[in-house]
């Protein structure tokens, strides 16, 4: 790494000579170390996959949840570490309820995003506070403008994304996302999608254990975020590993 | 050496201004109670006074749950003002909230309990607030208001399903709370608890002859009520969750009106 012993690395508040904060970049290798994220937006909602690490066989099932309810309407998944993405949690939860006793109305995605970028970019602008070390993908629907959704990085920018992929194996579910023809697609076949795409790229021999989570808001929820409903999940799962199965079987057959 | 009057003598340094760090005080322009002349009497605080107002809640509990009416008039005064004003609300699926007296302040906190639900579901453990704790709650917020001479200028009426059996309760302005199988609140205190009292005494209800009987009194109120309007909204709440129905219109008859005559 570029920045070890240049001494620029200390502060979030001092370039680099060659231009560059490496405090937020650290920030950024923080959420790679985290379980993968994926988002997809489909033609009817948005769909949230996470791999969830399991740290210790001591957890609850269930424990240390990485997807968040913000508002009736808006989805939060975190990648990174989680007390931080817990905070960024709470910040937008606030915001939405500022916005809506302010307005009387379900905060739009657009202005929601907007706020917690700005929120996050704060903290690389100081020396005595460190950048949040998450990302977060937020997603919504409404009959009126469809399926939204944003990622939000540690250094405070975001974009809106048709399909977009955080955490360790990233690049890998990027490739697998692009496949997709993911306007054209219902959330009921991105949830199966999702699913297969977290399984696929789950590192087995890294992280032994893992559980999936997945969530949605879209038409059918009425335009409310809500956990995937535990019939739908299980099945997407038993099509995950199904699919997982398969390519294992076909590569021992190559052999 | 005259003009600097007399050096070991001097006059004190800073003469008939403020104490140090305090402002001059002009005249007109004092907050030293001593030196005003209005009494307490004069000042008029407009918040102590409901403005638009709306008038009966009908609750009545039955064997399996419990049905709450209320019509949709806003008056202002005795002007029929604001004629489709809504106010019974869906808490969540357990809870049905009607509101009579000041509909702005019925406003004011049917937002904040929206927001209160609206934290509930992001905490996502499912578990959901439940009738009795929401009766509770607004003692608590309306007692407290009262107790700042100032309070929230309504009469709630809170109809659930308490871990499976039905509950009605209702709290005042002052924070006054108690739970009953029937309540009336407003002009309906007087008018409809003795005929929702007779007919309970008659046995146990079902939803069908609540509904009824709710009705029915909705219709005596409007033709004894003169802050009372023909449109209703009627909302049930049962272990099924929560319904209201669409603004139901009494049908009125006022032909045997010239035959009373009151002496």
């Amino acid at each position: 790494m570029s920045s070890i012993g240049t001494g620029y690395d200390l502060s979030a508040s001092q370039f680099s000579p060659d231009g560059r904060v490496f405090q937020v970049e650290y920030a950024a290798k923080a959420v790679e170390n985290s379980g993968t994220v994926i988002g997809l937006r489909g033609k009817d909602g948005v769909v949230f996959a996470v791999e969830k690490l399991v740290t210790s066989k001591l957890y609850e099932p269930g424990a240390n949840k990485r997807i968040f309810h913000v508002d009736e309407h808006v989805g939060m998944a975190v990648a990174g570490l989680i007390s931080d993405a817990r905070q960024i949690v709470e910040t937008a939860r606030s915001e939405a309820s500022n916005y809506r006793s302010q307005y009387g109305i379900p905060v739009p995605l657009k202005y929601l995003n907007e706020r917690v970028s700005m929120y996050m970019h704060a903290y690389t602008l100081y020396s005595a506070v460190r950048p949040y070390g998450c990302s977060v993908v937020m997603g919504t629907w409404s009959e009126y403008d469809g399926p939204q959704m944003y990622m939000l990085d540690p250094s405070g920018v975001s974009f809106s994304y048709f399909g977009c992929a955080v955490g360790k194996a990233k690049q890998a579910a990027k490739t697998e996302i692009e496949k997709l023809k993911l306007a054209d697609m219902s959330v009921k076949d991105l949830v199966k999608e999702a699913a297969r795409i977290i399984y696929l790229v789950h590192d087995e021999l890294k992280d032994k254990q893992f559980e999936l989570e997945l969530s949605w808001v879209c038409a059918a929820s009425r335009g409310r975020h809500e956990a995937v409903s535990r019939a739908v999940a299980a099945e997407a799962e038993g099509l995950a590993r199904q699919a997982l199965a398969d390519i294992e079987d076909s590569d021992e057959g190559d052999m | 050496m005259a003009f600097m009057g007399d050096i070991m003598n001097p006059a004190p340094l800073w003469n008939n201004g403020p104490s140090p760090g305090a402002f001059f005080n002009f005249p007109g322009n004092t907050s030293v109670v001593t030196s005003s002349n209005h009494s307490v009497q004069e000042f008029r605080a407009h918040s102590q006074s409901p403005i638009t107002t709306t008038t009966t809640v009908i609750g009545l509990k039955y064997d399996k749950g419990v049905v709450i009416a209320a019509d949709t008039l806003g008056s202002y005064g005795s002007l029929a003002r604001f004629r489709d004003c809504p106010r019974v609300m869906k808490v969540n699926d357990l809870i049905l909230l009607g509101s009579g007296g000041d509909y702005a302040d019925f406003q004011y906190l049917k937002d904040i309990i929206e927001q209160k639900i609206i934290d509930e579901q992001c905490i996502g453990d499912g578990l959901q607030l439940k009738p009795r704790s929401l009766h509770c709650w607004l003692t608590r917020v309306l007692y407290n208001k009262r107790s700042k001479m100032d309070p929230l200028w309504n009469n709630y009426v809170v109809a659930g399903i308490q871990d499976g059996e039905p509950f009605l309760g209702t709290v005042d302005k002052l924070g006054t709370a108690y739970e009953d199988s029937i309540i009336a609140t407003g002009l309906g205190a007087h008018m409809a608890t003795p005929l929702l009292r007779n007919a309970l005494q008659a046995g146990n209800i079902d939803e069908q002859s609540a509904k009824a009987l709710v009705r029915k009194c909705m219709e005596v109120l409007f033709y004894r009520d003169a802050r009372s309007f023909p449109r209703y909204q009627l909302g049930v709440v049962t272990a099924d969750g929560v319904t209201i129905d669409d603004v139901a219109e009494i049908k009125h008859d006022w032909s045997l009106a010239h035959m009373i005559k009151m002496l």
